[in-house]
């Protein structure tokens, strides 16, 4: 019997954001803003939070809170106690896989913002060009020069057993309310050094808002496009970290005649307040002030990871012998805090799952979890050249999560029933929610996600069969990147096949724990 | 920066910093629900 409660409501508010908080929140974000439109991005963003994200908040954690009344706490059983037919109790699977598969990269991610503080802090990056910043980066990931990219996972994965261990108030919820404050405090901070830059002052050629300038002038007439509306859809998604089975195990802990409406508007509203005024405040102000914005814009098109990573600890180093080491462990801190709390989320429904279902203890489940994670993360770890982490993002981060989200949504408004639904969302609440959300939840929700899939299945097609990879082959002559694009092909279907068998390896486990409580309710 | 940039950027930050706060403020000051409820703190307390 899992015996989990949380210690606080503030706790679990703060456990939730989270959760939601991630490196996305100051990575990803300002990217697709300065991609799709600057400030008028904001538009279909919030509408998008408002129409999309806040109600799957409540589909999440009124999905979780009731399967939680009967003492379920991952979401193959939740939605087993929500539809007796057979089926949902397989979606459920979802729940678990995309949360043990994105942790297994996830911490490895995490394990580069561990080591970059200690870099950052020890002046790893004091007198270096922007180019032997960049190169130390893709060697760190790829293990060209050294293993301490294996060594800073290993810990960072021991941490996170070792919390999970501690239990939901003992190790997760005091983490969040120490993790989540400091970020923002740190995202601050750096905010703050980012947005008062002057032009000449610490070497920036461009005062800090030029940067906001840019990320903030509304193009209205991208409005009109569908791919921006797409972006701020996915943008919206992903940055709640829905989709995943996190929310609903953390609110199968929460009791029936407690709120759970205020709780996600208040997790869900803390979120996009670290997203849009503390995130987007940071990475653009200060790149475009040493930069500029040509250099940026390039800069952006493969993605915020390197912004973060290549060219922030460069930057830095125009701060001074003082101020570089403090910046660079405040920038990386916050991406710390923001990823050890959302791996963090993605650990407890996989041991809520072995403790309900098989007695494990609580140390037994986070060694187990730590143990998978392991094995999954290897070939991320090892074979980083081939890129194996954009495949695991791809079909378990991306993929998995629209479609586990379409499903839950059609499981709890339309198979459970709107009426029911809505008693569950509104009971104990103590923030009623108006009864226009209705029809949001039965009708704007599903056909937003509907949308957001049907728009991103000519993508899809095209990664399953390779186009982008077989293209290059086409094209290349050169017989070592011919070998290495081999290589890769092979080494990416490897992956897929891992996916699959974790995939299947999780049904069989649902399987024998509902043979299991058939036996028991038999007897 | 230019008008509507700022316009922009104020009017977000500020409705979104607005709400996030009553939000939270409302978490903070709302009274506990009576035992049994989902939350150790105040877990002497009987109802």
């Amino acid at each position: 019997m899992n015996k989990e409660s949380w210690g606080s409501r503030l706790g679990l508010v703060f456990a939730m954001a989270g959760n939601a908080v991630g490196l996305g929140n100051f990575l990803r974000f300002p990217v697709q803003a300065v991609q799709n439109g600057g400030g008028s991005f904001i538009i279909p963003y919030l509408v998008c939070f408002l129409l999309m994200g806040l109600p799957l908040l409540f589909i999440e954690w009124g999905l979780g809170r009731y399967g939680g009344q009967f003492g379920n706490h991952s979401t193959p059983f939740i939605f087993n106690s929500v539809s007796k037919k057979f089926i949902w109790k397989y979606v459920g699977i979802f729940g678990i896989f995309c949360n043990l598969t994105i942790a297994a990269y996830y911490c490895y991610i995490e394990s580069w913002t561990l080591a970059y503080i200690f870099k950052s802090v020890s002046g790893a990056f004091a007198g270096k060009s922007s180019e032997e910043v960049a190169a130390h980066f893709g060697a760190y990931v790829t293990l060209s020069d050294s293993y301490m990219a294996v060594f800073f996972w290993l810990i960072c994965l021991a941490l996170n057993v070792y919390i999970l261990s501690r239990g939901l108030s003992g190790g997760i919820e005091k983490v969040a309310k120490i993790g989540v404050p400091l970020l923002i405090i740190f995202g601050l901070i750096l905010a703050f050094q980012g947005v008062t830059l002057k032009a000449g002052m610490k070497n920036a050629i461009y005062d800090g808002t030029v940067g906001l300038n840019f990320l903030w002038t509304p193009q209205f007439n991208s409005l009109w496009e569908p791919k921006v509306w797409l972006a701020a859809a996915g943008q919206v998604f992903f940055t709640l970290s829905v989709g995943m089975g996190s929310i609903q195990c953390y609110a199968s802990f929460i009791k029936k005649k407690d709120d759970i409406v205020l709780n996600s508007l208040s997790a869900g509203w803390m979120n996009e307040f670290v997203e849009v005024v503390v995130g987007a405040s940071i990475i653009i102000p200060i790149s475009i002030g040493y930069l500029g914005i040509d250099k940026v814009v390039e800069l952006t098109k493969s993605g915020g990871l390197g912004l973060g990573f290549k060219t922030l600890p460069y930057l830095f180093q125009n701060w001074g012998a003082v101020l570089a080491p403090i910046a660079g462990m405040l920038w990386f801190g916050l991406l710390f805090f923001a990823g050890i709390t959302s791996s963090l989320a993605m650990g407890f429904p996989c041991m809520s799952f072995l403790q309900d279902e098989f007695n494990f203890t609580r140390n037994k489940a986070a060694m187990t979890f730590g143990a998978a994670c392991l094995l999954l993360g290897a070939p991320v770890v090892f074979l980083g050249i081939y890129d194996i982490l954009d495949e695991y993002d791809y079909w378990a981060g991306t993929v998995s999560l629209f479609v586990f989200s379409l499903l839950e949504t059609i499981l709890f408004v339309w198979v459970f029933g709107i009426d029911n639904a809505w008693a569950t969302i509104n009971q104990g609440a103590d923030f009623k929610l108006p009864k226009f959300v209705k029809y949001i939840l039965m009708y704007i929700t599903p056909t937003l996600l509907i949308f957001v899939f049907v728009k991103n299945i000519p993508e899809i097609i095209d990664k399953i069969m390779h186009r982008e990879i077989y293209h290059k082959i086409a094209t290349t002559t050169d017989p070592a990147t011919l070998e290495m694009l081999n290589n890769k092909l092979l080494f990416t279907n490897l992956s897929r096949l891992l996916l699959v068998a974790v995939f299947i390896g999780i049904g069989i486990l649902v399987f024998v724990a509902n043979k299991k409580r058939q036996k028991l309710s038999a007897i | 920066m230019n008008g509507s940039a700022l316009f922009m950027m104020i009017s977000s930050m500020s409705v979104i910093t607005i709400i996030t706060g009553y939000f939270m403020y409302k978490v903070v000051y709302t009274p506990p629900k009576p035992e049994p409820d989902s939350f150790e703190f105040n877990d002497d307390e009987k109802c």
